[in-house]
Parts: structure tokens; C-alpha cells; sequence
């Protein structure tokens, strides 16, 4: 690997933001380079939002990414609006719970996940995007999960530290169910 | 010090506190926020003072009265916003004293967009106010870069007694990349021109108005002495590949990392490119272009998100040895490296996919 970039993206409160800083984090943690970006606007709760995470080996080039090589989506507009952008041959992690269609493009690896059906019953609803990250880091295994805790653990500190075990659980969660 | 993933902003902000600065002045604006935002935050706990303006004319003239009292303050704003403080800097620039500001830019003209852009060139590397000076410009390419050198910004504003400007976007400022804050004391220095008490000692007056045309004259020549000092000693230039070059790429901040993700996929396809990346925009880097070799760089493409800026002043300082051509993208868009790597084939003759 030298260069590789993913997109989170979804509604604004889905949090797809903190999913992204996540495997930036672990990245970090494993000693790449790494650069997060969030799209940026007039953005609310409801909008749409995405950002992009570069992982790499040597210095990170631009970090606007119009081409990624994976995506994960939690809402059928971010399905919509990056399937086509995608380079051939990453992973394309669905958030199947509500998007109602399927991948169309052959030459790319979908996986489907009941994010919400899963973060529901583990009574964390919030934990959507931790569950669509486990989910995402199983199958790609471009970090380790192991990272991704040490990042949950580090980003859930202090006065957060409450929210650190439900975000464990629903890291876990996402993993198994790929 | 191990690294940490900090937003551009942010981590800004920190570099000030770590190079001593207390005092921060200033009025929102998208894209930058965050900074006011963490100034507000962690001043109070080191003993500085954060105030909001009124307006970005009453935080620079606060800038201005806090300089004049010799200790160290800094705004941050975007391009609409700098632009409102460029009477508030002019004097500042007549009055020698040093302030650092932040321009994370915008699209312009005009209140224009909040994407990042580059538009602001012409503003910040000519005075942008009125008079004969110049400020200081550095552009930061990478977080830790935006890091070193607004640190550096405070030494070199003393060193000078000048504004100097960290010229960003918006993409600098919001994005987190890992950082290590350097280890290093500040490096103040004595200031016996500051008005802090003239107690056992005459007066020092701080201004800018000087109504004896001979003595404002010989004022600016004095002025003009620093810059030209600038140009002897503060020039900051990164250079990639430029060893048998056949194509030159010039671009600075975020565009400049456009252009290295553009030069891996040209040197794929057999270009040999290197990169000249400005880091100080004023002083110029002109040597490194000057030194350009006109037998074996066929051209010379700027890459800026504007609609040529700096090119202008790359075209002066080939002066017309070289072809110099322009890309750009304007508005908030940013370039894609794909976008770069076409505009190279086609200058070069050569087929281009689509």
C-alpha cells in the first residue's frame, strides 16, 4: 500500500465525521501518514455530510479525493452520489438498514450491513457509524481492529469515557456481522 | 513529543500559545472558525486575553495598540474579513510593528464562497493596503508545516518589526493531519520602542503619520531597506525532482500537494517533472526560478485555485526564458491531480486519455 482513501459519508447526526477520525486515529496509531477532511458548508443536521480519510506510507498528496478507492454509506443519496467515483476493485460498505437498493456496479465489492437494525438492538442507536467502521475495517483489514479500539479508547477519554464500552460493543457488533 | 491529530485550525492556534503569543483579536468567518474558537478556550488558562470584536476594522486596530505595547497578538480571519483590516495593517506596516495574521482563504470576490481558494495572492504578497510596504507571506502546505511556521511567524515579526501574514485556505484549516508541536522556548526580544510606561525614560511614540514629505520619504526607504533584507534572508523554497527536469510544476499550499499526487502518475508515464513550491510567497522565491535551466525545462506550469495569480510572478522572474503556462480551478474548487496530469500531456504533445 501506498496511497489509499476512503469515504464515510451520510446524513448530517448519522456520524460519519467521528467514523472517519476513528481509522484516522488508528492509522496514526500504526505509524502511516494519514489526513482526514470533512466536507465543509452550510451543513445541519438532516444535510448531508461526508469526509475524506487518506492512509498512506510515504507523504500524503492531495487530500481532496475524487476518486476513492472504498466507501462507506450510511444514506442512499451518499450510494448514489460516490458509487460512480469510486476507483474498480474496493470495498463498498451499505448501510442496508436504509438504503433500499442495491450496488450496481460489478467491479466493486459491496457489503451490506443492518447498521441501524444492529446499533438498535444493542441499545445504541447513536452507534450506527461505529458498527458501519467495524463493518468496514473487517473487510478491508486496512487497519487492525485492535488499532481501532486503542483509537475508540483514546477519542472516548476524559469526559467522554462514558460513551467508550457502548462504542466498543458496537465496534465488535459491526464486525461480526460481515 | 509523540503526534497527534489535530485540526489545521487548531493546531494553529496552539503553535501561537507555544510561541508566546496571549492576545488575540478578532471577528467569525467561515473557514476559520475554529480558531477564534480555541484562542477562546486556551488563552484564559495561560493568562492571555481573547476578545471579540465589534467588527474585523476594531480587531485589527487592537492588534495595533497591543503590538505598540510590545507584547505578542495575532487575528485570524478569511478573505472578506482581511480585507477588512487592510487599512488597520497598512498602519501597522507605517507604524513597524509586528503582528501575525491568518488568512484562511476563500473564494472570492466579494463575500464569493466558503471552499478554499487562492485568490488572495495579489492581496497579500503586494501590501495589500495602501502605501509602499510589503508583509511577510507564508504558506503552509501540510498541518505540521501551518504549525512551524506560524512559530516561525512571531520571530520573523519581531525580527522585521512587520506584519507577517500565514496565507492558508480553507482546506488548511479544516483538515486534521498528524503534528508535533517543536520543543523550542519562544525567542522574545527586547522591544525599548514600545509604549509601556515611560517611566525614568523619554516618551516612544508609535504611529504612522509622518507629514514632512523628506522624513516620510526617508521612512520608506528604510521600510524598503527591510524588505529587500527579506529577499537576502528569510527566502523559503521547497524544490522536488528539479535535477533533469523536463517539466516544471510551480504551485504553493494545498495545490502543491495536488501537484505531488499528479507527479507520481506523470512519472508513471515517463514525465520527468520536479516541483517548485514557494514557501514564502513574499520574499519570493525568484533565485530558484531564475536558476531554472531554459536548455532542459521545456515549460513551467502553474497550478493555483485561482485564475493566475502567481504566475505573474513566475513569468517576471523567468523573464522569458521559459515558457510559463497556467492551470487553475477558481471559485472553491480544488484541482484534481488528474486534472494536472492531463493539462501537462497535452502541453507536452502527448496523447491524453480521457
Amino acid at each position: 500500500m501506498t496511497s489509499t482513501s476512503v469515504i464515510f459519508a451520510g446524513f448530517g447526526g448519522q456520524g460519519v465525521l467521528m467514523a472517519g477520525k476513528l481509522l484516522a486515529e488508528a492509522g496514526l496509531l500504526e505509524g502511516k501518514n494519514v489526513a482526514w477532511i470533512p466536507s465543509y458548508g452550510p451543513e445541519m443536521r438532516g444535510g448531508t455530510a461526508n469526509c475524506t480519510v487518506v492512509l498512506s506510507d510515504e507523504i500524503v498528496g492531495s487530500p481532496i479525493v475524487p476518486d476513492p478507492d472504498h466507501i462507506v454509506v450510511l444514506n442512499r443519496p451518499s450510494l448514489d452520489k460516490f458509487e460512480p467515483a469510486m476507483k474498480p476493485g474496493g470495498h463498498c460498505v451499505v448501510n442496508s438498514a436504509l438504503i433500499d437498493r442495491k450496488v450496481e456496479r460489478t467491479d466493486i465489492l459491496p457489503t451490506y450491513v443492518e447498521g441501524n437494525t444492529i446499533a438498535t438492538e444493542i441499545e445504541n442507536p447513536r452507534g450506527l457509524n461505529i458498527v458501519m467502521l467495524g463493518a468496514f475495517v473487517k473487510k478491508s483489514g486496512l487497519v487492525s481492529l485492535d488499532s481501532v479500539k486503542e483509537a475508540l479508547h483514546h477519542v472516548f477519554s476524559g469526559a467522554k469515557e462514558r460513551f467508550y464500552e457502548g462504542n466498543l460493543k458496537a465496534l465488535e457488533k459491526g464486525a461480526e456481522a460481515v | 513529543m509523540t503526534r497527534v491529530l489535530m485540526k489545521g485550525a487548531e493546531a494553529v492556534g496552539e503553535a501561537a500559545i507555544k510561541a508566546g503569543c496571549r492576545h488575540f483579536f478578532g471577528y467569525p468567518i467561515t473557514p476559520q472558525n475554529e480558531i477564534p474558537e480555541y484562542m477562546s478556550r486556551r488563552l484564559p488558562q495561560v493568562g492571555g486575553t481573547y476578545v471579540q470584536g465589534e467588527s474585523e476594522v476594531a480587531s485589527i486596530n487592537m492588534l495595533f495598540g497591543c503590538a505598540g505595547a510590545g507584547v505578542r497578538v495575532m487575528t485570524s480571519s478569511s478573505s472578506p474579513g482581511i480585507s477588512l483590516m487592510q487599512e488597520g495593517i497598512s498602519y501597522i506596516a507605517g507604524a513597524e510593528l509586528p503582528v501575525v495574521v491568518i488568512n484562511m482563504v476563500r473564494g472570492g470576490p466579494g463575500l464569493g464562497g466558503i471552499q478554499p481558494a487562492q485568490s488572495d495572492y495579489f492581496q497579500a504578497t503586494r501590501g495589500g493596503g495602501h502605501g509602499d510596504y510589503y508583509t511577510m507571506v507564508l504558506a503552509p502546505s501540510t498541518v505540521q508545516e501551518a504549525v512551524e511556521l506560524v512559530m516561525d511567524a512571531f520571530d520573523l515579526a519581531d525580527k522585521y518589526r512587520n506584519p507577517v501574514l500565514v496565507l492558508g485556505d480553507g482546506i488548511i484549516g479544516q483538515m486534521m493531519e498528524p503534528v508535533e508541536f517543536p520543543e523550542r522556548e519562544p525567542a522574545l526580544v527586547d522591544k525599548p520602542w514600545a509604549t509601556t510606561g515611560c517611566k525614568g525614560r523619554e516618551p516612544n511614540i508609535v504611529k504612522s503619520l509622518l507629514l514632512d514629505p523628506y522624513e516620510l520619504e526617508e521612512h520608506n526607504r528604510k521600510l524598503q531597506q527591510k524588505y529587500e533584507r527579506m529577499k537576502r534572508e528569510d527566502v523559503r523554497v521547497e524544490t522536488v525532482d528539479l535535477d533533469g527536469a523536463e517539466v516544471v510544476l510551480c504551485a504553493y499550499g494545498t495545490t502543491s500537494r495536488v501537484c505531488r499526487t499528479a507527479m507520481e502518475r506523470l512519472r508513471e508515464k515517463g514525465v520527468k517533472v520536479g516541483l517548485v513550491r514557494p514557501i514564502t510567497l513574499f520574499p519570493f522565491p525568484e533565485k530558484t526560478i531564475q536558476s531554472l535551466d531554459p536548455k532542459k525545462v521545456k515549460f513551467i506550469l502553474t497550478v493555483e485555485m485561482s485564475l493566475g495569480q502567481m504566475v505573474q510572478d513566475v513569468k517576471l522572474y523567468t523573464e522569458g526564458r521559459i515558457p510559463v503556462h497556467f492551470f487553475g480551478r477558481t471559485g472553491g474548487v480544488v484541482p484534481t491531480p488528474q486534472e494536472v496530469v492531463r493539462e501537462v500531456l497535452k502541453r507536452l504533445g502527448k496523447e491524453v486519455e480521457k
